[in-house]
This record gives C-alpha cells, structure tokens and sequence, in this order.
C-alpha cells in the first residue's frame, strides 16, 4: 500500500534563512500522525509545504504516491488532501450553513456551475445538513461566521475541512485556545470525523497529542528528530532531551 | 416532544411565506415599472425613467465585481461604452443590409461586446484582486478611453458615431421612435437582466464569488481557483455592463467616447456604493438616487459634482453600508417592535439637521457666486441671498454652526436611543 504522504529530503529557504532543512516524513494510510516541536520549530511551515501554500525550495512531496510538491492549493486539494488553519480561516460575512456548503459544491461535482439553483441541490443540501451535525452547529446554521464564538469558529473551520470528503486531513492546532472541556469536546469531534482517513495534526497540547495519535514526529529546528508510536517518542532520549524534558513532566 | 412536532410545520410556513413575499416583490417591481410612466407621462420625466432604468442595470452589474467578489473596479465603463458602440455598430449595418432584427434584441449584442472585452482582458486583469485589480482596470479603462479618439473609423472620434433607431424592422408595430417605446424596451431589458442577475447570485458560482471576496486564501483550500471564480465573474460583470450600454445607445441614438470614461466610471462606483453594495437591491437604490441627483442638481446649481462628492464622504464616513444598509439595520428593531423608540429621537434630530444641511448649501452657493463673478442673487427655498452682502454670510455661518452644534446633541440622542432598542432586540433573539 502506498504512503498517504511521503516527503524526501525537502528544504524550504527564506533568504539565506533555512527553515526546513532536511525533512523526511511518512505517514501511513488511515493512520493518525501527530506533528510535535517546539515554537520556531518549522511545523506550520511543513504544514503549508505540504498543502501548497508555500513552495518548497527542493521538490520531493508525495500524495497517495503521486507527486504534489510545485502544485497550487487547489489542485492539491482536489487530489485528497485538505487542511485547516492555525488562525481561524473562515468566510466571515457569510453563514454557518454557506460556509460549510462552499467546502461540500467542488467534491459534489458543481464546480463554477452558473446555471444550477444553489438551494436546489440535493446532495449537496443533505452533506452540508450532515457536516453541520456533526460539528454541532445546527442550531447557529444562519448565523454569520464572524459572529460566532470563538471555540464555535474553530469547530466550524474544522467542518469546513472535512466537508469536502479528502482522505488526507490536515489539522493545524485545531484546540489552540480552547479550554479544557471545549477541548476535549473537539478531540472526540477530531476522532469521529476522520475516522478511515487519514489525519496530520500539529498539536502543543501533549494530553491531545498521546491521547490522539496513533504515531508521532518530533520537528526540532527543521529536522524530525524522531518518528514513532507514542510510547516510542515518550521513550526516546533525544526527544526527552529536546523537547518533553523541558514541557512535560 | 410538543416542540418538535410544532415547530416544523410552522418554519415551513415562515419558509413558503418568504417565498411569496420574494415573488411579491419582483411582481410590485415590474408593475411599477408599467404604471409608472401613465402617472408620470410628461416627456422629461420618460427620459428621467429611461436613463434611471439604464442606471440601474449598469449598477447591478458593477456590484458583481465590488459587492459580490470584492473586486473594486474603477474602469467598467469600459465594457458599457464598447457594448454602446457595437450596438451602434449593429444597428447601422442591420439598417443597410436590411437584416431581420429588430431593436429589441440589439441589447444583446451590447452584452456580447462588454463580454467579449472581458473575455479576452479579463485573465490578465483578474490575476490578483485588490489594489493590483483596481490599478489595471484604471490603466484599461484610461487606454482604451484614449484609444476611442484616435481609432476614428471605429469610435468616430470626438463626435462619435450616430444611428437610427427607427430604421431597424419594426415588431409588433412599433418603431421605437417615441420615448415611451423606448422606455418599455428598457424596462423590459431591466427586469430580464435584474432576475438573471439575482439568479446568477444563488448559483454555485455566486456563493464562490461571495467566498472569494471573503477569503481568497481559503477558497484555494476548498477545491477553487479563486482567479478563474474572479474571471467569471467580470465576465458575467462585463456582459451586463454591455447590455446597460446597448440600451444608452438605443436611448441616445449616439455612442461616443463620453461612454467609456472615468466619469462613467465613476458614477457607478459612486452609485452601487451609495446605494449599499452588500445587498442585492443596494445598487438600484444607488442608480435612482444618483442618476435623479445628476439630472436635477444639474439644472440647479454649477457646482453639482460638488455635492455629489460631499454626499459620498458621508456615505463613506457615517454609513459605509449604503442606503440598503441603513435600511436594513433597522429589520431586527421592526420585528423586535422596537423601532418607536427610535423614531421619536429621529424627528428631533430632524430639524438641526436640515438647518446644518441648509447652511452648507448657502455657504456652497455664496462661494461659488462670488468666485465667478456672478451677481446673481443664491435662491434657495424661495427665499434670495445676495451673495455679496454680509448678511447672507451671516445666516450662512449660523446655520452651519450652529446647526451643527445642536444636531450633535441630536445625534449622539439617537445613537443612544438606538442601543437601547438594539439591545431589546438582542434579547428578544433578532440578529442584525
């Protein structure tokens, strides 16, 4: 079976600034796979390499066993894979329910459709309904994103993640900010919804971290310094020294 | 359990209510749009109709690109005055060669020359939105502005090019010579465009372009290209735009380069925004108020344009959502049945109000008389200012100062009593 993502050997330079220098990561099919390091440590920056939203310096990125390095968001995307943002990323003016109804329209075939009554699509109607569901937003269906709360926000934008069907999901500290029952709440959220798929997380907070993952990878400076189940990691000296020793006791 | 069996039925019924009132309204429209020149049937105020009608298709199409997907153009009189021209075009050969098509349609083949522009412009231009976007459609519009004058064969230079509406085939016995038949062709070409355009905004399409003003970024990260959305967009901005031309050059019998300057330009910026570009129905309140402002403050005063730019720092400053938006603030106090306790602070407002209003025009008027020697008296309301004595001055400066004192207090009452009522709304489980 091939990798969900496979990456060689990537580098991504700003300047003369080397941010990611020698990035090797690979993450199973249906697996689980946390992204851990310390700030500054280059995981949002993997995150956006991966994803498209910056270029890599050196091309080496895998999808599914197709290479995606030097493609466009979009076109990323419609192979598979679809991620979420650090600061929320949602469209502001519009509702709940048409936020989460533009991540359904691409997978659903609809495309830049101009002759097709929006209201009037079926499968569309029913994914949407069933996303809203599941992130349990019903209820502010019609209200504008921008004015939902906080931890709302965040739910939403994990909605409009997974709206879409990807088998590759990419979570960029999705309970940064959260207090401990919203967050326990979003992990449960986490866990049902990509479940069979396959699911990338960039996490600070360790409890969601080992409670989540299924394997782990320690980024320090650019460079996984490790890549293993949780008890593995927790094991590891080097980790321990680079990164546990000093955050969690 | 009572709750959820009680409950569906009547959203359905709130549901299938909105409806109707949704229809209602387009219906109230177009019989308006008939009735209203059997009210008002002198000859100017059938030209003032026409031109509003015109207005307000060049409006809306305005508001796909700025109110729909964030794009702020500031040459679509480009699209409108290269559609003009092929209809005028059109016309005189369909005259020549003596081609079944009659003036009805010709509209359509302004549409197809502001869409054709936009197709073969559009990729470059819609590249990036923003800043960019705004400074290459300046760039374009002032091109091919500058280009009209100098392609004489096409655009027939400074005169521009004339046609004969009467010489098309007639249809149904009429010649369009008369005001009247034009004004119905128009009001025709309104309601087809304004429904197209409405539709057009409940389509996948639409909500993409709503997503992509919101946040280009993320729509990437969905499936779309927000370039190809953006270039649709002024696509379809594009052929609407043409069609409004196609009808001023049915209206005017003329197209010229007037048509595809930066005072068209800005016009209808000036509209969409005035009338509030974040609802559909924004812009058409922008093209009557802005076209009747431009029709009788010109008869009026030598300084209209001046008016007009005092009335945009307002809208910008006091109420950026346009006239649809203050309209719309006040739905969630309307079904809260909160909005009489606004009104009263309203009515106080009133007065310091008109005074401050009405001492800027006098100094406006006073100014201007002076500055160009003119010694006329300023007639303002019946009553006449000699600009030149100290009195007018006076009253002028005590108007606006004082006016504007007093009408603060009013104001800050207002703002005041509009919290409360906010607030009760709120409770009562009305968003704004």
């Amino acid at each position: 079976m091939t990798t969900a993502i496979q990456i060689n050997a990537v580098q991504k330079s700003f300047g003369n600034v080397a941010i990611i220098r020698d990035l090797n990561l690979s993450v199973a099919q249906g697996e689980r796979h946390a992204i851990i390091g310390p700030n500054g440590a280059g995981k949002s920056t993997t995150f956006n390499l991966i994803s498209g939203h910056i270029k890599p310096t050196s091309v080496d990125i895998k999808l599914n066993g197709d290479v995606i390095s030097g493609l466009r968001p979009f076109e990323i995307n419609r192979r598979g894979l679809s991620r979420s943002f650090q600061v929320t990323n949602v469209f502001a003016k519009m509702t709940v329910w048409e936020n989460v109804r533009c991540a359904v329209l691409w997978a659903t075939g609809h495309r830049y459709a101009f002759w097709k009554n929006v209201d009037h699509l079926p499968e569309v109607k029913r994914r949407t309904a069933q996303i809203l569901d599941d992130i349990h937003l019903s209820h502010r269906r019609d209200v504008p994103a921008g004015l939902l709360t906080y931890a709302e926000q965040r739910e939403l934008e994990i909605g409009i993640t997974v709206a879409g069907g990807a088998n590759v999901i990419m979570l960029d500290e999705p309970t940064a900010g959260m207090s401990n029952a919203e967050t326990e709440r979003a992990v449960a959220l986490i866990r049902r919804l990509t479940e069979g798929r396959t699911l990338v997380i960039v996490e600070h907070d360790m409890s969601v971290v080992f409670g989540l993952a299924d394997r782990i990878s320690v980024l320090v400076y650019g460079n996984i310094i490790a890549s293993g189940t949780p008890q593995e990691i927790r094991a590891n000296p080097k980790v321990r020294e680079a990164y546990l020793g000093e955050e969690a006791h | 359990m009572i709750d959820a069996a009680t409950s569906t039925p009547d959203m359905l019924k709130q549901r299938s209510g909105g409806a109707l009132r949704f229809y209602a309204i387009w219906l109230i429209a177009a019989v308006a749009l008939v009735v209203l020149p059997l009210i008002f049937s002198s000859g100017g105020s059938l030209t003032t109709f026409s031109l509003i009608g015109i207005a307000i298709i060049f409006a809306l199409s305005y508001n796909i690109l700025l109110g729909q997907t964030g794009l702020l153009s500031f040459g679509h009189a480009v699209q409108y005055g290269l559609g003009g021209f092929l209809a005028v075009h059109m016309m005189n050969a369909i005259a020549s060669h003596d081609w079944p098509i009659p003036l009805p349609f010709i509209p359509l083949f302004g549409g197809i020359g502001g869409l054709a522009f936009a197709i073969v412009v559009g990729w470059v231009m819609t590249k990036r939105a923003g800043t960019v976007f705004a400074m290459i459609s300046l760039g374009i519009g002032e091109l091919v502005a500058s280009s009209s004058l100098i392609l004489r064969s096409v655009f027939g230079g400074e005169s521009g090019i004339t046609t004969d509406r009467t010489a098309l085939p007639h249809i149904f016995g009429w010649s369009f010579g008369p005001q009247i038949q034009v004004y119905y062709l128009i009001a025709f070409w309104v309601v087809i465009s304004a429904i197209a355009m409405y539709a057009l905004t409940r389509t996948p399409l639409g909500r993409i372009c709503n997503a992509v003003r919101d946040n280009p970024e993320r729509v990437e990260f969905i499936g779309y290209d927000p370039h190809v959305v953006r270039y649709l967009a002024y696509g379809f901005a594009g052929f609407f735009a043409g069609i409004a031309g196609g009808l001023t050059a049915i209206n005017f019998e003329i197209a010229n380069s007037a048509y595809l300057g930066a005072t068209q330009s800005g016009l209808v910026l000036f509209a969409a925004f005035i009338g509030g570009t974040a609802y559909f129905f924004g812009p058409i309140l922008g093209a009557i108020l802005v076209t009747y402002l431009q029709l009788g403050l010109t008869n009026v005063t030598s300084v209209w344009q001046l008016y007009f730019g005092i009335i945009f720092i307002a809208i910008v400053m006091f109420a950026p959502g346009g006239i649809a938006g203050i309209l719309m603030m006040h739905r969630p106090l309307i079904r809260a049945g909160t909005l009489r306790t606004v009104i009263p602070s309203y009515l106080v407002a009133v007065i310091p109000t008109l005074a401050m209003a009405l001492g800027l025009i006098l100094t406006i008027e006073t100014v201007a008389h002076v500055s160009a020697d003119d010694s006329n008296t300023v007639d303002l309301f019946g009553i006449s200012f000699d600009p030149t004595r100290a009195v007018t001055w006076v009253a002028a400066a005590v108007l606006l100062g004082g006016g504007y004192l007093i009408a603060r207090l009013t104001w800050r009452r207002i703002a005041e009593a509009w919290d409360r009522a906010a607030t009760v709304a709120r409770d009562r489980g009305y968003l704004a």
